[in-house]
């Protein structure tokens, strides 16, 4: 039963004599030698600091391999064009179609339409997520509820969100709410989808230590629930911003509302006129605003491993 | 000295019918104001239950148990604190609850890291603390409790033999300077004997009170002294005669 180490002991002890006072009257003055096998110990345990490296060396080790994936993605793409495989109007050189972004993005019309596409995907994103949690929140919070759509918002989240569309256009003609109907129809399952399984798995141990504590209510969702579910509800907000991504681009090639020239109809215009240079660079455009949001999640999802000492360092 | 717990002739029963388990069987212990009791036994003992229900995070099935303030704090083997709360966070949270105000929660948390020896930790988060250390933030959490009785199960289970030696020390320190009532549940003798002022040794399956062993060995004691280790013999030869009953 005994798991102390005799041996370990014996040895220390000829160094740590505790000389504490005895029991009779109460000690005033406070046990050196005691707090100082404690600090020893947390020293001990705690280890030396870990030396980062410099600011400039971290970023350079973070970008050189994506770096390094687009130069090969470029020269494989070099080297297709060269086999001429495709006649040039439709597999053009990437020379003319980073040529073409370049012209692009010098255009106040071209950022007119990014605007009018971020506007649609923050809007829609934003609906999103207030559905999604207070769904969420009503799901995990009210069994029969549970039992009645639990499964359905996870069968709406594996829909293909083009399948939404001609429902949205009649209930909506072509305009702006058809494709907001969609693009919150894409991404508020995975949103509440991530606070349900937060709320599910916050730790039993937690729960107590909270219900010793005396919340309750409010203070229970406030203090407790919520922030114990928040890495579950931050990956549920990252794969709803790709739903939600995605559908947006289906909705701006789907339906074009007159007047408005987002990404997806200059991406369809470029189609029309078999512009191959400019429906690659719209490719790229799609491609770097996906990623650029993406990296704003990772990162969001970084800093609250970090916080939570969850990431392996 | 006035009696902090009350347990009379408390049962518990999970399940019901065939498939009924009996774990705890007519149990009464009265813990003191100030008293250190060591609850004792070996696995199906029905000790952690006993504590969550004196917790009050499960119901009793027969008997009478009270808590004189109704007010109790918890420790587990794991220190189980908020990872989204830094050190000093996670010991104002009670404060906060109580309706403290920031100021005072503040100066507060911070004299109670300071018993724990922890005083210069308070902006750290948990993760970036020991086992050891961790587990005398959930000491200093549940002091903030102000709670009537400390209730801890095996809560140096998982810490290793040096740093559960000088927690030890740490406890017996705190218990004696705050006043703590504490009832402490553990499979270990020695550490049993070492801490307390009472060792009550459960039998298993189901749980009940074999015997009451008062310790009256000076404090502080050391864990390998030969008074706590003999007494610990004495203690063990009981155990392993309970544990025995068991074979078929």
């Amino acid at each position: 039963m005994p798991t102390e180490l005799p041996g370990t002991r014996a040895g220390l002890e000829g160094v740590f004599q505790p000389e504490i006072p005895p029991m009779a009257e109460k000690p005033k003055d406070p046990d050196l030698g005691a707090a100082d096998r404690v600090s020893g110990l947390d020293a001990l345990e705690l280890g030396p600091k870990k030396d980062r490296g410099n600011l400039g060396k971290r970023i350079w080790s973070a970008t050189w391999p994506k770096l390094l994936a687009i130069a090969i993605v470029v020269g494989v793409w070099q080297l297709v064009y060269l086999s001429e495989w495709r006649p040039v109007y439709v597999l053009p050189p990437p020379a003319d179609v980073f040529t073409e972004l370049g012209e692009l993005i010098t255009e106040p019309k071209f950022w007119d339409g990014v605007r009018l596409t971020m506007t649609r995907a923050v809007t829609g994103f934003a609906l999103a997520v207030a559905i999604g949690t207070l769904l969420g929140a009503l799901v995990s919070q009210f069994k029969p509820l549970r039992a009645a759509i639990g499964s359905l918002i996870t069968g709406l989240q594996t829909m293909p969100s083009i399948m939404w569309f001609p429902l949205a256009i009649l209930l909506f003609q072509l305009g702006e709410e058809a494709i907001l109907f969609v693009v919150v129809l894409g991404a508020a399952p995975s949103v509440a989808n991530g606070l349900i399984s937060g709320i599910d798995y916050v730790p039993r141990t937690w729960l107590r230590v909270g219900q010793v504590m005396g919340m309750t209510g409010v203070a229970k969702y406030r203090h407790l629930i919520l922030p114990a579910s928040l890495p579950s509800f931050v990956s549920g907000l990252k794969q709803g911003w790709a739903f939600s991504w995605r559908s947006l681009m289906a909705g701006e090639l789907l339906v074009i509302v007159p007047g408005t020239v987002s990404i997806g109809v200059r991406m369809q215009t470029a189609r029309d006129l078999n512009d191959a240079v400019a429906v690659l660079a719209y490719i790229i455009v799609v491609l770097v605003i996906g990623i650029l949001v993406d990296q704003f999640f990772n990162g969001a999802d970084r800093a609250l491993r970090k916080r939570w000492g969850l990431t392996g360092s | 000295m006035s009696t902090v717990v009350r347990i009379d002739d408390v049962s518990k029963q999970y399940g019901s019918g065939s498939n009924a388990l009996l774990a705890l069987d007519h149990i009464s212990l009265d813990v003191a104001k100030g008293e250190f009791v060591c609850l004792l036994g070996a696995s199906g003992c029905g000790k952690s239950t006993l504590l969550s229900l004196v917790a009050g995070l499960d119901k009793i099935t027969s008997g009478t148990l009270d808590i004189d303030g109704r007010h109790v704090a918890l420790m587990f083997q794991e220190a189980a604190l908020f990872p989204w709360l830094s050190v000093a966070g996670n010991v104002e949270l009670p404060l906060k609850l109580q309706g403290m105000g920031r100021a005072d929660r503040k100066k507060r948390a911070l004299e109670l890291l300071e018993i724990v020896r922890l005083g210069g930790f308070g902006d750290k988060r948990p993760h970036e603390l020991s086992g050891g250390m961790r587990q005398r933030v959930a000491l200093a959490r549940a002091l903030a409790q102000n709670a009537d009785v400390l209730l801890m199960d095996e809560p140096f289970g998982a810490l290793d033999a040096m740093t559960r030696d000088i927690l030890h020390d740490e406890l017996e320190r705190i218990w004696r300077e705050q006043e703590l009532t504490v009832l402490f549940v553990t499979h270990n003798v020695r550490e049993a004997v070492r801490l307390g002022d009472r060792v009550v040794l459960l039998s298993s399956r189901p749980g009940r009170v074999i015997e009451d062993f008062k310790i009256d060995h000076p404090r502080p004691r050391r864990i390998d002294s030969p008074e706590v280790s003999g007494q610990a013999a004495e203690i063990t030869d009981r155990l392993r005669a309970e544990v025995a009953r068991h074979a078929n």
